[in-house]
């Protein structure tokens, strides 16, 4: 069955077309790069699969159900965090915040919750982090935990917005590797937004690029070239390819670091 | 010959009682405004419950029923503005100014009134009748079983916005829902420290907790435990000096904060 299915949908935002005739199925068990430049319509894409931006025409399927606010089959990690990151709470305790958030009641947590919350903070190696204050972690140290606690109530599809910005290359290298391995091990699907291609290079197993409310997906080598950029891109984009690095140029601007440089300013 | 027992009189059990019912009410609704950053908030709308009570007596009715009325609204509005009005700082802040305004214009109206005023601004839990113990008890009732109620979602959605409205929890519901309960909290403070003093009950033990805590539910006992210790020992010092209680209470808030930073200095640096 797919993970995620497209057909023909149409989105538009405040009257604005952002995402136009989009069709593409995600297989099972796969690690997908989700690619384009800034406002192409990486986040739109993420909250309709959540349920939370409505197409206007056309369905979304997620494992064969229409996307539905509220998803527990989807964990979660959005682009922008308003995150009170000077609180002293602990890790642990602002993980735990997640679990049956939606529901009323005191914010007690059983056993067995307590069981799998350590058990996936452990898979992300930071059970050492988990009772320092957040406020004392570095970005990196949080985006772990943040990983933890999508992974909490074991969803079978992972959307992770952009979780490489702030972080070192050597970092960015570190958690893609952990997320590929978690991925492989729990044999779920994650779709990863991101700004450069290369990083994620070895892990991919297909890209799914975003560009003038277009998507296509495929794999690296039969996306990542210059006719199909130029469509996404409206204009001539070259591809160069060096030591397993690629780069997307248009007239000799190398884009994506570009693209990288405007996402953190 | 000194003074006789602290408890020998009914005025002064019924001010611990009072008082140990605000500082637990005070203390768990602050825990969360410290925690959402929305302690302005909390200020204005004892402010705002200045003008609720003045404005209430005005028309012949009890200043704590205006109190209630008024901070209610005032909470529903606050909230219902949500966090993404840009400036709500200025904007709480003019709510506040107006609302100080016409408190004293209602004062002014109501001249008799006036020898109160320092009962409204400053506190009076000296003077916690029987009845009105019932009206902070239930005050008290309010406010936490409602809390309790939704304080998961609450703490989800303060914690993390972007995660919690994905997961289908309304942030701006939270926010107004919240604003009540603090509403409720805040008309109780006000009897027992007056509108000036709110804070050092309401935010004094809450922010010393949080500083020194890093769990959730333990946070929340110590600040529970921080109020009630200020509370009772700002009335005990009270009755020993003759000086006012809110007098003591804030100033034992204020030390405990500055303790909760010292010690937070030397827990990050041993
Ligand atoms: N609520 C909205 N109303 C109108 N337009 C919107 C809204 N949200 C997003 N947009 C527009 O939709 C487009 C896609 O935005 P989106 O956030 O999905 O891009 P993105 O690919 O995630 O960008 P970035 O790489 O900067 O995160 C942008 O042009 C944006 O201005
Ligand atoms: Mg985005």
């Amino acid at each position: 069955m797919d993970v995620i299915s497209f057909n023909d949908v149409n989105i538009t935002l405040s009257k604005r077309p952002i995402l136009s005739r989009l069709s593409f199925d995600i297989k099972e068990n796969r690690f997908i790069g989700l690619l384009g430049p800034n406002g192409s319509g990486k986040t739109t894409l993420f909250k309709t699969i959540l349920g939370l931006v409505t197409p206007d025409t056309g369905t979304v399927s997620i494992f064969g159900l229409p996307a539905k606010k509220g998803n527990p089959i989807i964990g979660y990690i959005p682009q922008f965090r308003t995150t009170a990151y000077n609180l002293r709470l602990c890790g642990w305790d602002y993980i735990a915040s997640a679990v049956n958030g939606h529901k009323f009641g005191l914010p007690l947590i059983n056993a067995i919750t307590h069981q799998e919350i350590a058990h996936f903070i452990n898979l992300v190696q930071a059970t050492n982090l988990a009772h320092r204050p957040l406020s004392s972690l570095s970005g990196g140290e949080r985006q772990r935990l943040l990983l933890a606690q999508a992974l909490i109530g074991k969803p079978s599809l992972l959307l992770l917005d952009e979780p490489l910005t702030n972080l070192d290359p050597g970092n960015q290298q570190s958690m893609i590797s952990l997320i590929r391995e978690i991925q492989q091990e729990l044999g779920i699907t994650v779709l990863l937004s991101a700004h450069e291609l290369n990083p994620l290079l070895p892990v991919m197993d297909e890209v799914l690029y975003l560009g003038h409310g277009q998507a296509v997906l495929g794999q690296v080598n039969e996306v990542i070239n210059s006719a199909i950029l130029s469509k996404l891109y409206g204009s001539k984009i070259e591809v160069v390819q060096v030591n397993n690095q690629i780069f997307v140029m248009s007239e000799n601007i190398n884009i994506e670091h570009n693209a990288h440089q405007h996402g953190e300013a | 010959m000194g003074k006789p027992d602290l408890f020998a009189y009914d005025f002064m059990i019924n001010a611990f009682i009072a008082g140990g019912i605000v500082a637990v009410m005070a203390a768990i609704v602050g825990f969360f405004l410290v925690m959402r950053e929305q302690t302005f908030a909390g200020h204005a709308l004892s402010h705002i419950g200045f003008a609720g009570a003045t404005g209430s007596v005005l028309l012949g009715a009890s200043p704590m029923s205006g109190m209630i009325l008024i901070t209610l609204c005032g909470g529903a509005t606050i909230g219902a503005l949500g966090e993404k009005v840009s400036g709500r700082d200025v904007a709480i802040g003019m709510v506040l100014s107006i609302a100080l305004g016409f408190g004293i214009l209602f004062l002014h109206f109501y001249t008799a009134y006036a020898t109160q005023i320092n009962t409204l601004l400053f506190g009076n839990i000296l003077g916690v009748s029987y009845s009105m113990l019932w009206t902070l008890a239930s005050l008290a009732i309010i406010s936490l079983t409602l809390l309790s109620i939704v304080s998961r979602p609450l703490i989800f959605v303060s914690l993390q916005p972007e995660l919690a409205e994905a997961k289908g929890v309304s942030s701006k519901f939270m926010g107004i829902i919240f604003l009540t309960i603090v509403a409720f909290a805040t008309s109780g403070c006000i009897q027992i420290v007056g509108v000036l003093f709110v804070f050092t009950l309401m935010i004094g033990p809450a922010a010393a907790a949080q500083q020194i805590s890093t769990r959730l539910l333990s946070g929340i006992s110590l600040a529970v435990l921080f109020a009630l210790s200020e509370t009772w020992g700002g009335l005990a010092l009270s009755y020993l000096t003759n000086w006012p209680s809110s007098f003591w209470i804030a100033t034992l808030s204020g030390s405990v904060y500055l303790i909760s930073l010292t010690t937070k200095y030397f827990l990050n640096h041993k």
